[in-house]
């Protein structure tokens, strides 16, 4: 048996941490950048678009995320490629990030009244025009804490790519619990760092709420 | 040839009949005052005429160009008829000035320059040369209702459609908007009024429209109509609206 001191068991965890971090950073970058696609798809009067990209929010909303995984890492398997974990829990978790985030700003879009809509179309703007002079500017404002407040869902949701093998916070902490026999110390641990990365996250949406509710009210 | 010319305009909405074949004629320069109780159609023609909702039977053609009512690109169609509504649907993230440029540069793709010039020259004309920086939710409703229109009037329309654009306004608010509408109207612009106001409708309006469960149900000389109206409805409208 290998022997761990606290300062072993930290140092760990941190290297786990910094990959929950990397992994959360991209999914929600790479995943907001789709979700602005989905979002457009989903909301496009075309059919051909909207109902592939409903489809598509609902698959990702209504299946745990695991089983997303799965699919990812054993659908590239038996096409015979070999795939990593990380590869794996990076495309998993933006395509997961990419769906919620669609629905998300949609709420947001459709929340606009319809006057807005209508006063682009009669000044003969293209629903391009509309959507970025107009439309968005204004969803924009409501969708930053919700927005934010995903984030933080992102970041608990890398805890499942342990069960794929990814090092993150969690495979890691588990691994040294089962050399140290000592789980709760080692999960508590992990959990602090867990908080560490999400307290500022939510404390950070719930600043941006207030500030948005202190201009509505100007 | 007349700029808007509606013949037998039919409208559904689901089971509901709401127009029953309407005819309407618009000549440049005229200034036609449409009035009738709620619910008669009025907004709904107005919406039809400028492509915000479609209709299902008859004939409508803007500045000689027939409306299939099929059309999916409805710019060309918006760039002549500009529009002013009831709850003036500024857009509350720009300024005044904003407002009024957004749409000569985005959509005539016009120089800055320009569209400062046109900003400031059509906010003048409705008395708000000084607000161009102010935010709409640092203006009254009546200077609301004014920016709205220096906004429809930046996009040079031939027409200019008003559905009840005093009716969201306090009382004393409403004479500074009927005193722009009435220099347009002096100036020339062809105007289509959706109105309660039946003093402005009588001394402004060449045409009035008398809309009665979903058709014309009077119309002509404005003074004329008021003084003698030829059915028992208008009359009981007029009597009971004044
Ligand atoms: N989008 C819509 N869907 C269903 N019914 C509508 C719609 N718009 C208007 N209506 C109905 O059509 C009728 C005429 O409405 P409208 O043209 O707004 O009348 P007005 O402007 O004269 O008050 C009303 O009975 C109204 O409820
Ligand atoms: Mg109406």
């Amino acid at each position: 048996m290998i022997s761990f001191s606290l300062w072993d068991i930290v140092r760990h965890l941190c290297v786990g941490a910094a990959w929950t971090a990397g992994l959360s950073l991209v999914a929600f970058a790479l995943g907001g950048a789709a979700g602005l696609g989905v979002l457009f798809a989903r909301i496009s009067p075309r059919r051909r678009l909207s109902a592939p990209a409903k489809a598509y929010i609902e698959f990702f909303q209504d299946t745990p995320l695991l089983m997303q995984l799965f699919l990812i890492f054993f659908g590239f398997g038996l096409l015979g490629l070999d795939i990593s974990p990380l590869l794996t829990a990076a495309i998993g978790l933006t395509l997961f990030t990419s769906a919620y985030l669609a629905e998300i700003w949609r709420g947001c879009v459709e929340a606009i009244p319809k006057g807005q809509w209508e006063a682009s179309d009669c000044l003969a703007m293209s629903s391009l025009q509309r959507m970025r002079f107009v439309i968005l500017p204004q969803a924009l404002r409501t969708a930053i804490p919700p927005t934010v407040g995903f984030s933080v869902q992102v970041v608990k949701g890398t805890a499942v790519t342990s069960i794929i093998g990814f090092m993150e916070i969690t495979k890691t902490g588990s691994m040294i619990a089962n050399a140290t026999f000592k789980p709760l110390l080692v999960y508590a641990l992990a959990a602090v760092f867990y908080f560490i990365i999400c307290f500022p996250l939510s404390a950070l949406a719930r600043r941006v709420e207030r500030r948005l509710h202190a201009a509505c009210a100007r | 040839m007349p700029l808007v010319l509606a013949e037998g305009i039919q409208k559904n909405f689901g089971s509901l009949e709401v127009l029953k074949g309407v005819d309407l004629r618009v000549e440049e320069g005229e200034v036609v005052a449409i009035i009738g109780r709620s619910g008669s159609g009025k907004s709904t023609l107005l919406r039809i005429i400028n492509g915000l909702e479609t209709f299902d039977a008859g004939i409508l053609s803007i500045d000689g160009e027939r409306r299939t009512g099929l059309e999916k690109d409805l710019r060309p169609l918006r760039l002549k008829v500009g529009m002013v509504f009831q709850q003036f649907n500024l857009f509350p993230h720009l300024t005044a000035g904003e407002n009024v440029m957004l749409a000569p540069r985005e959509v005539k793709k016009l120089s800055q320059r320009a569209v400062r010039e046109l900003a400031e020259e059509t906010l003048s004309k409705v008395g708000l040369a000084d607000k161009f920086k102010a935010y709409p939710d640092q203006l009254s409703g009546g200077q609301q209702q004014r920016v709205a229109i220096a906004r429809a009037l930046a996009m040079r329309p031939k027409a200019l459609l008003c559905d009840e654009i005093t009716s969201a306004l306090d009382p004393e608010l409403v004479g500074e908007v009927l005193d722009v509408v009435q220099r347009l109207a002096a100036e020339g612009m062809t105007l289509i009024m959706v109105t309660h106001e039946m003093r402005f409708a009588r001394n402004v309006g060449n045409k009035l429209i008398f809309m009665h469960q979903g058709k014309v149900h009077e119309e002509g000389d404005p003074r004329e109509l008021f003084a003698h109206p030829k059915t028992p409805e208008l009359a009981s409208f007029t009597s009971a609206i004044q």
